[in-house]
């Protein structure tokens, strides 16, 4: 088991920024080669290390992972956030799946064609505030505690407190109604390395800009 | 811990039906509640039992579960097919991502608009044969194995045959060139229980008719 983990992307959030988060909140130093043009995707297609041909990658322990789901899964098992017994898990897992959901509408925003993005907007204004954050909302005030599951951290409160933050930058008032996901939020951002991901100069990428997203585009096409 | 699991879900393969797989591999007998009118969603809804106002659900232990995946993942834990360690998991995990990508393509096939159709037949096709199909021909030919991951029967090998069954049933010359794929389809086929889920009678689920859209879109308004 040698090593740090490496994770093989493009310099922007894209669908490795929820690995990211997990690796930081887990206290996992890692590194990261970025692709940056599409003959750096070609080449790791070329050496067999990317399953579908696809990224994200994650080079650990031993193994060249892909398919996001699993690579978070098994940081989640690893570093043990992810609930203790079978139960635990299937709640884990039913509200990760539902922030993934939200998330596949938010991660998208940067590269819908510019004529189409007031659309998809409001379509993530709407998911977040009338489904989604209402959900998380009734399950901390149906059990009063800290974390979603089991009364400590998991996977699932890191994911939703990344997802609270991506929202509010796209829907500033987006929160205004969801006082327990605003303490949620507070708390998982005073953990410590969560906080150090949370200043400037951590691995944490920013908002894709018209640079990235050609740069992305360019890479991928 | 009582009873059988409750599948609520519409009459139809859907987003439910990798469940019922899994389920009938594993030997467990499962109950299944159709919605069939608006007001039956509407129900489930206003009952609180939809933590996402969506189906796939299913009761089962106590819990009312949503989300395919988190339903998949508690299924294979309990049933142990979901490999001996971590290190198996995130193998099983990887490969079943990989089946649910392209079955994700499959599934949209049944409403995507009439003039797209051929476009993403073909691409669905493209990608089975260049992409799916050889990474997990590869798979099996590299260990040699009977099955995808730790030398016996795990999910993934159910959620695999599945697929090759959908892929058959678009196009049978798409398996033709992967030998190791089809003597894995036979050989899961001849399992007791995935046997007899395959044979009529069984709550295997058909392909989607028109209709069966058609009356899906009354209810789930897609």
């Amino acid at each position: 088991m040698a090593g740090k983990p490496v994770l093989h992307y493009f310099d922007g959030r894209g669908r490795m920024e929820p690995v990211r988060w997990l690796l930081a909140a887990a206290g996992v130093e890692f590194e990261e080669k970025f692709l940056k043009t599409r003959d750096d995707l070609a080449r790791l297609r070329n050496d067999g290390s990317l399953m579908f041909q696809q990224v994200p990658m994650v080079e650990i322990d031993g193994m060249k992972l892909v398919q996001t789901r699993a690579i978070l899964n098994y940081i989640a098992s690893k570093y043990n956030l992810y609930g203790k017994d079978m139960k635990e898990r299937a709640l884990i897992d039913m509200y990760s799946e539902g922030i993934a959901d939200l998330d596949e509408i938010v991660l998208h925003q940067p590269y819908i064609p510019q004529e189409e993005k007031e659309a998809n907007l409001a379509k993530i204004k709407d998911k977040a505030r009338n489904r989604y954050f209402p959900a998380y909302e009734k399950v901390l005030k149906g059990h009063g505690q800290d974390y979603l599951v089991g009364n400590r951290l998991s996977r699932a409160d890191v994911y939703l407190v990344e997802l609270l933050y991506h929202v509010e930058e796209l829907d500033p008032s987006v929160l205004a109604n969801f006082p327990l996901l605003k303490a949620l939020r507070t708390r998982v951002s005073n953990l410590p390395t969560v906080k150090k991901f949370l200043q400037p100069g951590s691995q944490r990428k920013p908002y894709e800009d018209e640079k990235c997203v050609e740069s992305a585009m360019k890479i991928f096409s | 811990m009582s009873g059988k699991p409750v599948l609520h879900y519409f009459n139809a393969r859907g987003r439910m039906e990798c469940i019922r797989w899994l389920l009938a591999a594993a030997g467990v007998e499962f109950e299944e509640k159709f919605i069939e009118r608006p007001e039956d969603l509407e129900k489930l809804k206003k009952d609180g039992k939809l933590m996402f106002e969506q189906v796939p659900m299913v009761e089962i232990d106590g819990m009312t579960l949503v989300q395919t995946r988190a339903i998949l993942n508690y299924i294979a834990t309990k049933y142990d097919l979901y490999g001996k360690d971590v290190k198996e998991r995130a193998l099983i995990d990887m490969y079943a991502e990989g089946i649910a990508d392209l079955s994700e393509m499959i599934i949209h096939l049944v409403v995507t608009p009439p003039d797209q159709k051929e476009a993403k037949i073909a691409l669905i096709k493209d990608r089975t044969k260049n992409r799916y199909l050889p990474a997990f021909e590869k798979v099996l030919k590299s260990h040699g194995q009977n099955y995808l991951v730790g030398n016996r029967l795990t999910r993934v090998d159910i959620h695999l045959l599945e697929l090759l069954l959908y892929v058959e049933e678009m196009d049978s010359s798409l398996l033709a060139p992967f030998p190791l794929l089809k003597a894995l389809k036979s050989r899961l086929s001849n399992l007791p229980n995935v046997k007899k889920f395959l044979q009529p009678g069984s709550q295997r689920k058909p392909p989607t008719d028109e209709k069966t859209i058609e009356e899906a879109r009354k209810v789930f308004k897609f």
